[in-house]
């Protein structure tokens, strides 16, 4: 298991290139004069769930959990 | 289609990505003179590195039927080294008889330092001395936006044409500026830590497609130089003609290297045959 520097060491550059392309996605979307769609607010929440510095450590469960169809 | 890498490191690559280049449309490679991944201590070093792209590469591409044009500098990082540079300065007119060399790059800044700025500027005006095209590398990351101000404000107290100048890796924040004050610009396809072929479709919808080349910079290190195929799918698949793409990743190319009299590979245009059905006769 990697030490909490080296996670950054390894995965920043990936990280920031990844969110770059969400955030060049919703410009894109934007810019095509959208005006909103469900999988855009799921998006939306996803992004929501990302920016909590207190959410927990199983943020991808918490997603794929977001993205799954209800029941 | 055919398709021109106008930055491209084959020095770093092997055979097989000319052999598979070749195959996917390539007609052209320009291989600027760049960092080895570590610092060089002698300037005989950099005389023989720019013989190598400019004398043995050509010939390694003709194999595979691609064209291969080069050019010289001190590159932005060991340009830090001034006393080496001046010395490596000193050498590089001689490559500008070269028949396969058409400009001085990339240069610029890395870290934006004083040193990088002397030489960036002394090999500007060396360039503009010998009528040669200029190719300037910007700064990675976080460095990018101080880098690619700096080196407007360098160049705007010069005596060069904007239409000669090709300032490379720009990216959202970077693009329109350059755009702005004349010069070429160039979108960088690199894994991680550049641009993405979806994003340089983005740029190219949203600022259009003139004065601007898209290439690959595929070096030693983790980058791809099939990324400009995938860049002429995505253009693709969003809808844009074969014209369009032409445009894009081989005419802009002959345009603005074509400014430099030993590029001789002109634009290309897509011309719809006629076709006279054969009358089938019966037996």
């Amino acid at each position: 298991m990697l030490a909490a520097d080296q996670v950054l060491d390894q995965y920043f550059l990936e990280s920031r290139c990844q969110l770059i392309e969400i955030a060049a996605m919703l410009d894109r979307y934007d810019r095509a004069n959208g005006d909103g769609d469900e999988r855009l607010t799921l998006l939306y929440k996803a992004l929501e769930i990302l920016s909590e510095r207190g959410a927990g450590d199983n943020r991808a469960e918490q997603l794929l959990n977001l993205f799954t169809d209800p029941e | 289609m055919q398709i021109i890498q106008p930055h491209y490191h084959a020095i770093a690559r092997t055979a097989q990505d000319y052999e598979k280049m070749a195959m996917s449309g390539v007609v052209a490679v320009c291989e600027p003179a760049f960092w080895a991944g570590f610092d060089r201590k002698y300037a005989g070093t950099f005389v023989d590195y720019f013989r190598q792209i400019s004398e043995f590469e050509p010939t390694r591409a003709a194999d595979y039927g691609i064209r291969h044009f080069s050019w010289v500098a001190m590159n932005p990082k060991e340009a830090e080294n001034t006393t080496l540079s001046h010395e490596v300065l000193e050498q590089m007119p001689q490559f500008f008889q070269n028949p396969n060399v058409i400009g001085v790059g990339e240069i610029g800044f890395h870290k934006t330092t004083r040193n990088e700025e002397e030489i960036f500027q002394a090999q500007v005006e060396m360039a503009v001395q010998h009528h040669q095209l200029i190719l300037i590398h910007t700064p990675h990351l976080g460095d990018k936006v101080r880098g690619t101000k700096r080196t407007l404000e360098v160049l705007a107290g010069l005596n060069v044409d904007p239409e000669r100048v090709w300032i490379d890796h720009v990216e959202e924040h970077t693009v329109k500026a350059p755009l702005d004050a004349g010069y070429w610009v160039g979108f960088t396809l690199y894994p991680i830590t550049k641009c993405t072929p979806k994003r340089a479709v983005d740029m190219i919808e949203m600022y259009g497609r003139e004065r601007l080349l898209v290439n690959s910079s595929a070096d030693w290190g983790p980058s791809d130089p099939f990324t400009l195929q995938e860049c002429v799918m995505e253009l693709r698949r969003r809808g844009h003609s074969v014209q369009d793409a032409i445009e894009i990743f081989h005419n802009n190319p002959c345009h603005f290297l074509g400014q430099s009299p030993k590029w001789d590979i002109k634009p290309v245009r897509l011309e719809e045959i006629e076709v006279e059905r054969p009358v089938l006769t019966p037996r």
